[in-house]
């Protein structure tokens, strides 16, 4: 479904990504994980269409999207919901919702509306907190609304930006359930996270970035047991 | 003594709404792109000399017809046939249209529509329809302004949309400069100052309070004058501004340009077209700045050559304006405006013409003292 070829990423002289390469199938969950700095952010930037690569291509669906707008990547279907969630403070929850589905044309109305409860449906605290302004909703909260926006879009594609950053524990917990509960909906995701535990354990596959490259790859379960990966990410000796 | 008061009132907001739909274009652009358009006033004045051109075009007052016509058609036409061969060039070179071209096409098609406009406001007044004619004068101003307004985004400020904001601000200036000495010469406005024609009658619609003497049209005390003007300036401003805000607040475009205003970049993210959105509120700037030149110049029908004081002055107050209802607030610049209005008509009227300056600036100094952001502008609470 998405093809990431050979892709090289500067940021003016210095190079963040240094040619990496990797593939995400129709339904599966694979998770890009590493640690700070380690251009996890970047790959999902490119691909979304926020910064051009220096070298390399994304393809989706046999389609580049290397010299494609980032307002034009979403309406195929590629939706990102951004690192720091990225939700507009001053408008309501219901609004930030509803710029969720601005790329969609008015004639699926029906369908937004579908797509809209099932989002709630999902994050039953935003029902309850509709009217309110998306600046004063928890961490966490914000988070929901985040993913629940992202829903609306109607991705195919569903992007995440470490989802789990700044949120206590068992709202961590929570959110893993629901990008699950989403897959199993249909909805092909790629996950970048620092909390490396808790992807590994809800992805297929995985990749690890270190620095620009990508050093491993494979199926999540294993990579979760192989000792390289434990001594470096998951905190066991 | 409550007459003088409301006819200052009347005044106040008269002039007040005015100001109000300048400082909203000041206020729009900084909300979304974080610098100080200074060209704006530069637009309004525009709209002002581009209301006398038309009118002139249109036969007003004993049709002096300038030879702008024939140059903006021509220039029309040269900016279409640019178009197709920018169009052509690059479809040739590349298989693809330059999207430059279409920028050309819709800045022709546009003045063609102004051209008809002209020829419409034409036919309307020499039947006699003056008040309509007026109103395609009124519209015909904002249309020019609009595409004035989106070239110059287009042109000066959209190639340094990542460049610091001191550049873009420095390059404003420029602009600003640009058009007050572009409006100097010969073939545009000239350096004269002009008698703008009166479109729409001015009437005494209605007096009240006030005391009659002995013989009709003779006041022993002066009543509240209504005037039609002051209601057609005052209505035709705050229905814009009603429409604008319905338009931001209230329409998928204006939560897109919130968005905009907050994070292109997430905006970008959530499938909004960030440079047009950006085009979409300079246009719209732009165009609530020509009304305002319009309604202006019909109430000070004394036109300045575009550089005069007067307008440099006009446009800082709508500035101080959208600065002390708290810049990037869009209802703040509405109060604002009619703010600063409502203080100068006093001021003219219990003190005295010559201190109103020392008063509009003061307001702006008291206000940044105790509410730097202005008196709608708050720190946005952000949790992480």
């Amino acid at each position: 479904m998405l093809e990431v070829r050979d892709l090289k990423v500067n940021y003016g002289a210095i190079k963040a990504l240094h040619g990496i390469s990797l593939r995400v199938d129709k339904g599966e969950i694979v998770t890009l994980i590493g640690s700070n700095g380690a251009g996890k952010s970047t790959t999902l930037r490119t691909i979304s269409g926020l910064l051009r690569p220096a070298e390399g291509d994304v393809i989706f669906e046999g389609q580049s999207l290397r010299n494609m707008p980032a307002h034009e990547i979403v309406r195929l279907g590629v939706v990102q919901s951004p690192e720091g969630r990225g939700v507009f403070p001053n408008m309501s929850v219901e609004e930030n919702l509803k710029l969720g589905a601005f790329a969609r044309p008015a004639s699926e109305k029906a369908q937004i509306a579908a797509d809209r409860e099932r989002a709630l449906n999902l994050f039953p605290r935003l029902r309850e907190r509709l009217k309110q302004s998306a600046g004063t909703l928890s961490g966490g909260e914000q988070q929901m609304l985040a993913m629940a926006r992202a829903l609306v879009a109607k991705p195919r594609l569903l992007l995440l930006d470490e989802p789990s950053l700044g949120l206590a524990p068992q709202i961590v917990q929570t959110i893993f359930r629901i990008i699950r509960d989403i897959n199993a909906g249909g909805t092909t995701i790629l996950l970048v996270e620092q909390n490396a535990h808790m992807a590994l354990q809800v992805a297929h596959r995985a990749y690890v970035l270190e620095v620009g490259k990508i050093t491993m790859e494979g199926v999540a379960k294993e990579l979760a047991s192989s000792d390289e990966i434990r001594k470096a990410y998951l905190g066991h000796g | 003594m409550t007459e003088k008061l409301i006819q200052t009132l009347m005044d106040g907001l008269a002039v007040g709404s005015l100001y109000a739909l300048i400082a909203l274009g000041y206020t729009m652009v900084y909300g979304i792109l974080k610098f100080i358009n200074f060209a704006h006033s530069d637009v309004f004045v525009l709209g002002a000399w581009m209301s006398y051109t038309v009118a002139l075009c249109a036969g007003w007052p004993d049709g002096q017809p300038t030879h702008m016509a024939t140059w903006v058609l021509l220039l029309l036409v040269g900016i279409a046939v640019a178009g197709g061969l920018v169009a052509g060039f690059t479809y040739w070179r590349r298989k693809r249209i330059a999207p430059a071209a279409y920028t050309l096409w819709l800045v022709s098609g546009w003045g063609w529509v102004a051209v008809l406009l002209v020829l419409l406001a034409r036919l309307l007044h020499q039947n006699g329809f003056d008040i309509i004619a007026g109103g395609v004068i009124l519209v015909c101003s904002m249309l020019t302004c609009g595409v004035v307004g989106f070239a110059l985004e287009r042109l000066a400020y959209k190639p340094l949309r990542n460049a610091p904001r001191l550049n873009v601000l420095i390059t404003a200036i420029g602009v600003s400069l640009f058009l007050q000495n572009l409006g100097q010469l010969d073939w545009m406005f000239g350096t004269r100052p002009q008698g703008m024609p009166q479109l729409l009658p001015d009437k005494v619609l209605f007096n009240f309070a006030g005391t009659p003497g002995a013989n009709p049209g003779e006041w022993l005390v002066q009543p509240v004058r209504v005037r039609l003007l002051d209601v057609i300036a005052a209505g035709t401003s705050i229905a814009l501004m009603v429409g604008l805000d319905r338009l931001v607040f209230h329409s998928k475009l204006g939560r897109a340009m919130r968005a905009v205003s907050f994070s292109e970049r997430n905006a970008a993210l959530m499938g909004i077209p960030v440079d047009k959105v950006v085009s979409f509120t300079f246009v719209l700037g732009a165009m609530l700045a020509a009304a305002a030149g319009f309604l202006y110049s019909q109430k000070y029908p004394g036109l300045g050559q575009t550089a005069a004081a007067v307008w440099v002055l006009l446009g800082l107050k709508a500035f101080v304006a959208a600065v002390v209802g708290g810049i990037g607030n869009i209802r703040g610049a509405m109060l604002g405006g009619l703010l600063i209005g409502l203080a100068e008509m006093f001021v003219k009227a219990y003190q005295s013409p010559s201190v109103v300056d020392i008063y509009v600036f003061g307001i702006l100094i008291a206000v940044l003292l105790v509410r730097p952001g202005g008196l709608l502008g708050k720190a946005t609470v952000e949790k992480v």
